[in-house]
């Protein structure tokens, strides 16, 4: 990457004259093919199911207020309990960060009209919102699953069955909509880039999508294999599952964890990439250790199929596998560790632009060093034992899940949004919902680590009297998070409305999809651009920093 | 780059990050008391953790810091910062550092994993091991007759079936365990079952500095049998059996919790184990057996007594519907063990 010349060429792109029309809003309610349209829909919906997910979480909080169950009955406890988790993975941030940014950006990040294959991505996204409705009508009927988002048998098998069956019914939909998903962007990748992008040209969110995309192909199938044996135990009288018939109940948990612990980092990898792509823009300053960047996801792809028994170290676990899965987790570690480094690196010597983007990407680095390392008290089997399935657990992956995926994904639409709509949003009101929820973050999560370990098990409506106190802090926090989202709601939906032009490329950023118009044409550009310099070479030729001669577009501001 | 400070500031920062590491990973306070052997244990693994983290979170985060408010745009800069694109042995030095660290922390672990006994659960020498391998038989016969069989058949046992948890540490490989406890898990009560006495409890008693062990089972669904001031947890599992061995190290009373999410009243799956002096669980013993044996005659007619069977011999004008037990835990926990100190 050593050509600083910036020369993508697009042939026409003062927009305008010549392109197919914008679509319509009635579009984006459609069976529409377009990886944009179709990305916009995952946003939107995993962002309205963001709001049904909260509430539960909300509910939940009040109920926790005080030690006795007086809220909520314990049945309803649990079905919160069970459908918050589910919804908040994955009809939130799994089809956000993945379905959302991944077909929103992928062609545009790489040069293509679309990607590989649209109807798949279109039947891919129409999987999700049935998905949705299984889990409602599992409430009307039988009161919800119960048996948490991980639903181990026999519980799951003998507590509302009808409720549990339409559970892993959506599940298995919204698996099939990732695998699909994911076929379609390493062919994507793969086979669509412009013959000008090379392997190192990539941008580094690409990278972190054939992370995700190769550890959902694998990962994905066990799911639902699992999911498939449970309805067959709970309705079809067979007992993969049921001791006292022969069955074995650990044999579920392998299974479900085969699949979920890679789910975790099916739902961070692409924050990661969205973190290399906002931080060097914002920080002004090439991304640090690129290479490093997109190995170190491929490594955490690798290795993270294989620590899922660091879920299950008090379980029938045999002594070797506490030990192997101890070991392969604390490696896991090192690539996550690396990612880090660098992008604080990135920022060392920056010119760092202090927008809501760049303050919601520095403070999930700040949040993840935090969730990192308690992740990795967890990954010593000793300390486990005590803490696994307590509070410091739940405090551990929110920590990664909301202080990492969820201020991710914030990061990624106030940086994307001008992009997409045309508009940008509003930065006053950005920089409240940045420190809401940053405090917000702080005051829930951090005394659940002091509350597990203290001895407050997880997943409980009532508890012993002497945690009232932090139980009350971390209620206080919670409603501080709910009312974050607040302005945040308010700035999306009046910025698309009404808010101030954005041109193609407000933020002065180098990757391709800041060289056509915002909202881009139907087919992304009229021509396609070519590419003659690595995505990230800011500050490189210091006498031409506001881009290079007779190209308007890639460096300059509107 | 030109921002790196001096050697000399260099080094007077290392030296107050370790030292306020070393004085964190001694006084966060995050745990409560030990009272088994194991404890301190993992105590210091988890110390060592936090010294660990507390470093790196202090230079990573004051990393972010700095660069934030040095680095951050100054009015009318439009230019760009440095075009810096990597440093291979700074990337070299960020990647060995935590390799190190994890390495030094899974060996460290394995040691830790050893000493607490995690590689010898099922050892063949608790003799009440086989009563949790025939749970379907009269608890309160079989074992002593168990017992007599030889050990042999006991290896033949233990060929069929493997059995997860904690057993007895290394230096207690040879004994047999002084005090075995059947415990049983069930929506939404711990049953302790002590076949060589016959008694059986809704809460656990052991004797302090004795060698106890627990044969874990799960009758229903799954729960988890958790000691927080033992620092031990073992899932409780229907139809996988495990073992929890242990030495109490303080008298106290201290909560069991249900850590396994394993219906609408897990939260109000809540006991207490009771570590007695040697004198007082002898008398709590001879105490019980004295009252058992007006029940023995109930107790022994039962073949296979079922959950509330049991709850009914020990106090049979108690409630015994699950959500009825639920909600006696759950009275018990707001007026009772609400009085009873958590000694933390
Ligand atoms: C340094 C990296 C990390 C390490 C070493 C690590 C380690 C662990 C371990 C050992 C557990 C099991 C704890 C237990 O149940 O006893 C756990 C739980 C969990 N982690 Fe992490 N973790 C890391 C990062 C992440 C990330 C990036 C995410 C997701 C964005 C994540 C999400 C979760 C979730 C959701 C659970 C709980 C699942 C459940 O039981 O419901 N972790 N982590
Ligand atoms: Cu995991
Ligand atoms: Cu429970």
């Amino acid at each position: 990457m050593a050509q600083a010349e910036v020369s993508i060429k697009p042939t026409e792109l003062q927009g305008g004259h010549g392109h197919p029309d914008k679509w319509k809003w009635y579009d984006y309610f459609t069976f529409n093919v377009d990886h944009k349209v179709i990305g916009i829909q995952y946003l939107v919906t995993s962002f309205l199911f963001y709001l049904v997910g909260g509430f539960m979480a909300v509910l939940m909080r009040t109920e926790l207020a005080t030690p006795d169950s007086d809220f909520l009955s314990p049945d309803l406890y649990n079905a919160f309990l069970t459908n918050h988790g589910t919804i908040m993975i994955f009809l939130w941030i799994v089809p956000a960060a993945i379905g959302g940014f991944g077909n929103y950006l992928i062609p545009l990040m790489i040069g293509a009209r679309d990607m590989a294959f649209p109807k798949l991505n279109a039947i891919a996204f129409w999987l999700n919102p049935p998905a949705g409705a299984l889990l409602a009508a599992s409430f009307f009927f039988g009161g919800g699953a119960q048996a948490g988002w991980t639903s181990y048998p026999p519980l799951s098998e003998i507590t509302a069955n009808l409720p549990q069956t339409l559970w892993c019914a959506a599940l298995v939909m919204v698996g099939t909509s990732s695998i699909l998903g994911s076929v379609n962007f390493l062919v994507t990748i793969w086979k669509m880039r412009v013959p000008s992008m090379k392997w190192d040209q990539m941008p580094l969110f690409c990278w972190a999508m054939v992370a995700t995309s190769i550890l959902a192909l694998f990962a994905t199938p066990v799911l639902a294999a699992a999911l498939i044996l449970l309805i067959f135990d709970i309705n079809f009288g067979t007992s993969f599952f049921k001791p006292d018939a022969g069955g074995n109940v650990v044999v579920y948990q392998h299974l479900f964890w085969f699949y979920s612990h890679p789910a975790v980092y099916l739902m961070i990898l692409p924050i990661f990439g969205i973190m290399s792509e906002v931080i060097p823009v914002h920080a002004r300053k090439p991304i640090f250790g690129y290479k490093a960047i997109a190995y170190s996801s491929l490594t955490i792809c690798l290795v993270g199929l294989f620590v899922w028994v660091h879920h299950m170290f008090t379980s029938g676990t045999a002594p070797w596998m506490r030990i192997f899965f101890t070991i392969s987790t604390l490696i896991v570690a090192v690539p996550t560790g690396v990612k880090i480094f660098s992008w604080v690196a990135t920022l060392w010597g920056g010119k760092i632009r202090y927008t809501t983007a760049m303050l919601f990407a520095v403070g999930l680095l700040s949040m993840f060093v935090f969730g990192g390392l308690s992740g990795v008290t967890l990954g010593a089997a000793p300390f486990d034992i005590h803490v696994h399935d307590t509070y410091y657990v739940v405090g551990h992956f929110h920590y990664v899940l909301f202080g990492g995926s969820v201020f991710g994904i914030y990061s990624g639409i106030y940086h994307w949004f001008p992009k997409m709509t045309g508009r940008m949003l509003n930065e006053p009101l950005g920089k409240v919902h940045f420190v809401l929820t940053f405090i917000g973050t702080i005051l829930t999560f951090t005394p659940m680590h002091s509350l597990g370990m203290q001895g407050m098990p997880r997943r409980v409506a009532m508890y012993d009297p002497q945690f009232a106190d932090l139980n009350q802090l971390v209620t206080i926090g919670s409603y501080v998070l709910a009312v974050s989202v607040i302005p945040f709601y308010i700035n999306v939906i009046w910025s698309w409305m009404a808010g101030k032009e954005a041109g193609p490329n407000p933020w002065n950023a180098m990757t391709m999809e800041w060289t056509t118009d915002s909202p881009p044409m139907i087919e992304n550009w009229e021509v396609l651009p070519v590419l003659t310099h690595g995505p990230y070479e800011y500050g490189m030729d210091k006498a031409d920093q506001v881009g290079p001669a007779g190209e308007p577009v890639a460096t300059t501001r509107p | 780059m030109k921002q790196i400070p001096a050697p000399f500031w260099t080094l007077v920062l290392g030296i107050a990050v370790t030292l306020i590491s070393l004085w964190v990973g001694q006084n966060h306070n995050l745990l409560p008391i030990q009272a088994s052997e194991q404890a301190p244990l993992v105590d210091d693994l988890f110390d060592v953790m936090v010294t660990i983290g507390t470093a790196l979170f202090i230079v990573v985060q004051g990393a972010i810091i700095y660069s934030m408010v040095r680095f951050r745009q100054r009015k009318g800069d439009e230019t760009d910062g440095l075009p810096i694109e990597g440093n291979l042995p700074l990337e070299a030095f960020w990647t060995a550092i935590p390799s190190i660290i994890v390495v030094g922390l899974g060996l460290y672990s394995v040691v830790v994993f050893q000493e607490m006994g995690g590689f010898s659960p099922g050892g063949h020498h608790g003799h009440g091991t086989m009563v949790a391998m025939a749970p379907q038989q009269s608890v309160i016969d079989v074992a002593p007759l168990l017992a007599q069989v030889g050990e042999g058949e006991s290896a033949d046992v233990y060929s069929r079936t493997q059995v997860y948890g904690f057993g007895a540490s290394p230096l207690m490989q040879l004994n047999q365990p002084d005090v075995t406890v059947n415990v049983t898990g069930m929506q939404y009560a711990w049953i302790f079952n002590y076949p060589d006495t016959g008694i059986i409890d809704g809460e656990l008693h052991v004797p302090v500095g004795k060698d106890v062990q627990l044969l874990i089972e799960a009758k229903d669904v799954i729960h988890s049998f958790w000691v927080p001031q033992f620092r031990l947890k073992q899932d409780a599992l229907p139809g996988e059996p495990a073992e929890l061995r242990f030495v109490a190290t303080r008298e106290g009373t201290y909560p069991v919790v249900c850590a396994e999410l394993c219906g609408a009243y897990h939260g109000g799956m809540r006991t207490q184990v009771i570590v007695h002096s040697p004198e007082e669980y002898a008398d709590w013993v001879a105490s019980r057996v004295a009252e058992a044996s007006s029940t023995t005659a109930v107790a022994q007619t039962l073949a296979s007594p079922t959950s509330a069977e049991y709850l009914a011999a020990i106090a049979p004008d108690l409630a015994t519907s699950p959500v009825q037990i639920a909600q006696m835990n759950h009275a018990q926990m707001d007026h009772g063990l609400s009085g009873v100190s958590m000694d933390r």
